[in-house]
């Protein structure tokens, strides 16, 4: 799960990671109070959980109340990448005397905790990582003791020369490691991490991706999910203990499993046709779980056929024969559906199914094949 | 031969008396499976599947000499169970149990270095050594003796490729799945060390999804060390960036960890990789006329 930047840096203050003075705003006239408030000039900066939003024009310096008002307005009403801003942080101008990484995530290959560090701040880390990856400092927390001060101080003096700065960097670092560590995150990130003028090291940005497994023991963050942003369909899949996404093509695909999942939208592309989604309905299905799916699925204006494929072991192939008949009764379907079901207890489903009218499919290739064959 | 499990395993199973836990005990002992213990924490004297429960793993080997666990307490309980199991001295630990931290995960492993302990998973489907054992949840009636050693980060598509594998003609050696969590106690390498010292094993399939780098590690491995020939399967080509595709390990993150990236490490160090899962069986059975 993602937060905003305005959120991630509440959690920045209450760990007590310095950030600049700053308001959230919805509308232009909140922005020109928070402004007044804030001072001017002040920076604007539109609140959408996508990177580039600095190239797309929606962070923008304002050095009059006029210029704060044009921002708001056109920042407000922007979309970037497709995503329209409805939030923007209005935030105190500094001034930047020089500009730092500072990321935490896990490594999974080493199976640790790593907190990366980079002089040049402000530039996306994967963009780094990519041209220049010495340039990353990395340094590995103890996974059972924790990030040690001494590493911490490390990480300091990596990035500053003045030893005072650099201890008060490792106190930044300690403090983020703790956030990271106590909210479950997969993420967090300042960046750019900023030594003001006037000798502050304050985080000028702030980004926090929550691990979604780790999200039942944090209802605090939970309560901060901004359901607006995300996809209404892929939210109630996750309630109904279901994972979907939704793509662009229009054959409906419905799997048990994640990986079969995947690997049954590759075949639908293979063979010419575009899936319309990924659909995992997970092991032991019940009945009412393929409803679930169905509604969901058929939610999608896109999908002109249906494709179940099931290869049971704890998902019996009757209880999804069960769950495409009711759906079929209760929703109304009128799209062909084509069922390739096998494994425990295919031949049960095979005799609930017989006068369906549904289209089988001995294996996964078959089935795709038909799915496609049907959009001709 | 075999790797991981054999008729000498004698299996454990944390979470006996649970739905998930009873009814795939019944599964594995219906396989030939030698369940010789259970443990759920104040269920001790009771009887499933004919197995006694304990209410302590420690007990539970100190009176059956069980050397492998297999796990199905819910997420919050799992990190517990594996180190319930370290600590009682258990060599092997196979974890279903889906939904751990991330965070919780780093500890469990590193916890694990300490002792002479290898976990499998979390969030894996299970190990079957074909006509010997078989550890988990994965579906018996599948496989097949033979020698083919399959290692995967998925379940029901490890299942459809095993099941192609055998309608082909050729059979398993050993199948697991690794789970597909991002944190994770045995990987794909860890897997084919073992496979290369194993004399049942003649060739190895590897399935791999977006998300991570263990796949373009192995394929270096693959073409440094490893003798046998080797076949890949990737599965995400139609997967979008920065999506979770249902495994918490399955997403690429910007443009790194992508099937494409995967497939082309495959294919530069010398692993036939099939275009879909018939087609690798395909391969498979091409290769050994």
């Amino acid at each position: 799960m993602k937060v905003h930047e305005y959120q991630a840096k509440e959690i920045f203050k209450k760990y007590g990671i310095l950030t600049p003075k700053e308001k959230m705003c919805r509308t232009v006239d909140e922005v020109m109070a928070a402004a007044r408030e804030i001072g001017v000039p002040c920076v604007i900066k539109a609140q959408v959980m996508v990177g580039g939003r600095g190239k797309a024009g929606g962070i923008k310096l304002a050095k009059t109340e006029n210029e704060v008002k044009q921002h708001a307005e056109s920042i407000l009403n922007m979309e970037i990448k497709g995503i329209p801003v409805k939030k923007v942080l209005v935030s105190e101008a500094v001034d930047i005397g020089s500009e730092a990484y500072l990321g935490i995530i896990v490594d999974r290959t080493e199976k640790k905790t790593v907190v990366m560090a980079c002089k040049e701040g402000g530039v996306e880390i994967e963009e780094i990582a990519r041209q220049k990856p010495e340039a990353i400092y990395k340094v590995y927390a103890d996974s059972l003791l924790g990030m040690m001060s001494h590493k911490a101080r490390e990480i300091g003096l990596f990035l500053y020369d003045d030893p005072k700065i650099a201890f008060e960097c490792a106190s930044v670092v300690s403090k983020l490691y703790r956030l990271f560590v106590a909210l479950d995150s997969s993420l967090a990130e300042i960046n750019p991490l900023v030594l003001e003028r006037t000798g502050r090291l304050i985080a000028l940005d702030a980004k926090i991706n929550f691990d979604d497994n780790g999200l039942y023991r944090h209802p605090d963050v939970e309560a901060m999910r901004d359901r607006e942003s995300e996809d209404e369909n892929e939210l109630l899949a996750k309630e109904q203990d279901l994972s979907y996404v939704r793509l662009s093509g229009n054959i409906g695909c419905v799997v048990n499993g994640a990986g079969l999942a995947m690997a049954t939208m590759d075949l639908v592309k293979h063979f010419g046709g575009e899936p319309a989604n990924f659909l995992d309905i997970g092991g032991s299905s019940s009945p009412e779980k393929v409803m679930n799916a169905l509604k969901i699925l058929l939610k999608d204006e896109n999908v002109r056929v249906i494709f179940f494929n099931i290869f049971g072991g704890i998902t019996r192939c009757d209880d999804v024969a069960n769950g495409i008949l009711q759906a079929k009764e209760t929703l109304n379907i009128k799209h062909p559906i084509v069922a390739r079901l096998t494994g425990t207890n295919e031949d049960k489903a095979m005799e609930i199914l017989k006068e369906a009218g549904l289209i089988f499919a001995k294996t996964m290739d078959d089935g795709a094949q038909k799915a496609i064959a049907l959009l001709k | 031969m075999s790797i991981f499990v054999d008729k000498n395993t004698r299996l454990l199973v944390q979470g006996i008396t649970g739905r998930d836990g009873s009814f795939h005990t019944m599964q594995m002992v219906k396989y030939g499976t030698n369940v010789v213990a259970g443990v759920t924490p104040g269920r001790g004297g009771q009887k499933v599947e004919g197995v006694p429960v304990f209410n302590s793993v420690a007990e539970a080997v100190r009176k059956t000499d069980a050397n492998t666990s297999v796990i199905f307490v819910p997420a919050k309980f799992a990190p517990d169970a594996v180190y319930e199991a370290a600590d009682a001295g258990v060599k092997l630990v196979v974890c279903i149990s889906e939904g751990i931290p991330a965070i919780e995960m780093v500890k469990v492993v590193a916890y694990l270095k300490e002792k002479e302990c290898r976990l499998i998973g979390p969030n894996s489907p299970g190990v079957v050594s074909s006509g010997e054992a078989k550890v988990g949840i994965l579906p018996g009636h599948i496989f097949k003796k033979g020698n083919i050693g399959v290692v995967s980060r998925s379940g029901t598509l490890t299942y459809e490729i095993v099941d192609q594998i055998t309608k082909s003609g050729l059979g398993q050696s050993t199948c697991l799945g690794i789970g597909g969590d991002p944190i994770i106690g045995t990987k794909f390498i860890d897997c084919l060390e073992l496979f290369a010292h194993d004399q049942n094993t003649e060739a190895v399939v590897v399935v791999g999804e977006i998300g991570g780098r263990d796949e373009q590690d192995t394929a270096v491995y693959v073409k440094e060390n490893f003798k046998k020939p080797v076949f890949g399967f990737i599965a995400g080509k139609t997967a979008p960036a920065d999506k979770r595709m249902g495994h918490a390990g399955a997403i690429i993150s910007g443009t790194a960890g992508t099937a494409a990236e995967k497939i082309k490490a495959f294919e530069e160090n010398g692993i036939k990789v099939g275009e879909t899962p018939a087609e690798v069986a395909r391969l498979i059975k091409e290769h050994f006329g």
